[in-house]
């Protein structure tokens, strides 16, 4: 049977891991090849490479980055962050990146969404949406967490399968480096809304927070501060996870 | 030196990484000649089953891919896609054609399981077979349901049990990336490099 991921996340600032609280306040959490390579070896399933750099000389460098982190990594790469065209995904997929993960591009021109999957295939077609609780829906954010959409995350899921993504990266902005669990009802209604994998993200603290989450729906999880701040190693959360009953990769 | 077959529509920086960890030289190549006598020849996939085939015979290269494979002393290496190729046919484009060396059709995967299948699985060899039990990494919507007659294989489950990989000769065809999945598939890189014949 299919194993739950578990999903190491690193947002990269100018060569630099970085980890902030709801997407503000960035600090200094490590070399981006070093932490790779230090995560796949406790165990993780895949890593995640944000991109959280503003400016195009620093995406170049991002490049730089992800070749070097591909040399190491024997484990699949997602890469996203600022990817605005089907030539920016080709570039970061030229780099070593397996799966590519578009976000403010996507809500603005939804087709870019069905372009990739046709070229590069829906498994590699991966759509982040950042969300919060507004009432009775869950909002979409983006341009990282500054701009509120017109959109419902649940419907925009359920469209961005419709158009051929192959995974969606669920973030709750509500929760991000709160350490106070996943949106639990978000993720229900995401997973309920769309037949694609999905990952959770934001809130992690704890192995009890990634049960709830794969309880809900959830395919993979992705934590950052969980693992940087060292206070639990992947080996660790998966070996929690497995004497809770759910089924990890183990070797 | 291993010649990577490039199709132009698979993502290949992966298995060229794969490879430089294990400091074994590589090469791209488009070359009938490069694929007849080369002694280790990689059919990457990634991307969609009409393009993939289309760009075979775009560049000339269907016989020799086939006379290679059906030559078994020869080791050749067919991953994701480059493993369905080996069948005539997919319901993913239903009027390509495969390279036909399997008389076999790639179906999608059913009701009830997540469509594209992302991550990793359990691989178990069907009978006693020179590769070993595993982990591995999947990234696939369609797959090959029921074992070639003549081939080794090991199998699935995902919604039922599938085909997850087949060996004939120095032949190995992968559904699962070997060079995305740690140090369990890097052994499997290393067992068809160094030659085993099934």
């Amino acid at each position: 049977m299919l194993k739950s991921r578990i999903i190491p996340c690193l947002d990269v600032n100018e060569g630099r891991v970085v980890k902030g609280v709801k997407f503000q306040n960035l600090r200094d959490a490590g070399d981006p090849v070093e932490l790779s390579f230090h995560y796949q070896d406790q165990g993780a399933d895949e890593l995640v490479l944000l991109d959280v750099t503003a400016t195009r000389q620093e995406r170049i460098a991002m490049l730089e980055t992800i070749e070097r982190v591909r040399q190491k990594l024997s484990i699949p790469l997602t890469v996203g962050g600022g990817i605005g065209s089907i030539e920016d995904a080709g570039r970061l997929l030229n780099a070593g990146a397996d799966k590519v993960s578009i976000n403010s591009a996507a809500v603005r021109n939804p087709d870019l969404i069905e372009a990739m999957s046709a070229r590069f295939g829906a498994q590699c077609t991966v759509v982040a949406i950042d969300a919060k609780k507004q009432g009775e829906i869950f909002q979409v954010l983006t341009r990282s967490g500054t701009t509120a959409e017109a959109i419902d995350a649940v419907a925009w899921a359920a469209r961005a399968e419709a158009l051929g993504a192959g995974e969606i990266l669920l973030t709750s902005f509500d929760r991000d480096g709160t350490r106070s669990g996943y949106d639990l009802p978000m993720l229900s209604a995401v997973t309920d809304a769309c037949s694609l994998p999905v990952i959770a993200s934001g809130g992690a603290d704890s192995v009890a927070h990634m049960v709830e989450a794969f309880e809900h729906g959830a395919h993979a999880v992705l934590a950052a501060s969980i693992f940087h701040d060292a206070n639990m190693t992947v080996g660790e959360v998966k070996r929690k996870l497995a004497a809770a009953g759910v089924h990890v990769r183990t070797d | 030196m291993i010649q990577i077959i490039n199709t132009g529509v698979a993502n290949i920086r992966s298995l060229q990484a794969a490879f430089d960890r294990l400091d074994l030289t590589w090469n791209l190549t488009v070359s009938a000649e490069e694929i007849t006598t080369a002694t280790h020849v990689v059919l990457p996939g990634v991307g969609a089953f009409a393009a993939a085939a289309e760009s075979i015979d775009q560049l000339g290269l269907r016989k020799a891919i086939i006379d290679r494979i059906n030559h078994r002393e020869s080791a050749t290496l067919c991953i994701c896609l480059g493993m369905q190729l080996l069948c005539e046919s997919s319901e993913e484009s239903q009027s390509a054609k495969g390279l036909g060396i399997i008389p076999k059709a790639i179906t999608r995967f059913g009701e009830g399981v997540k469509i594209p299948q992302l991550g990793w699985n359990e691989v178990r060899p069907v009978d006693n077979g020179p590769y070993l039990a595993g982990e591995a990494y999947f990234a696939n919507s369609y797959r090959l349901e029921t074992a070639p007659d003549g081939w080794g294989a090991a199998e699935t489950d995902y919604g039922g049990t599938f085909i997850s990989s087949i060996w004939r000769g120095r032949t190995l065809a992968c559904q699962f990336h070997p060079e995305l999945s740690g140090t369990w598939g890097e052994s499997v890189l290393t067992q068809w490099i160094e030659g085993i014949t099934c």
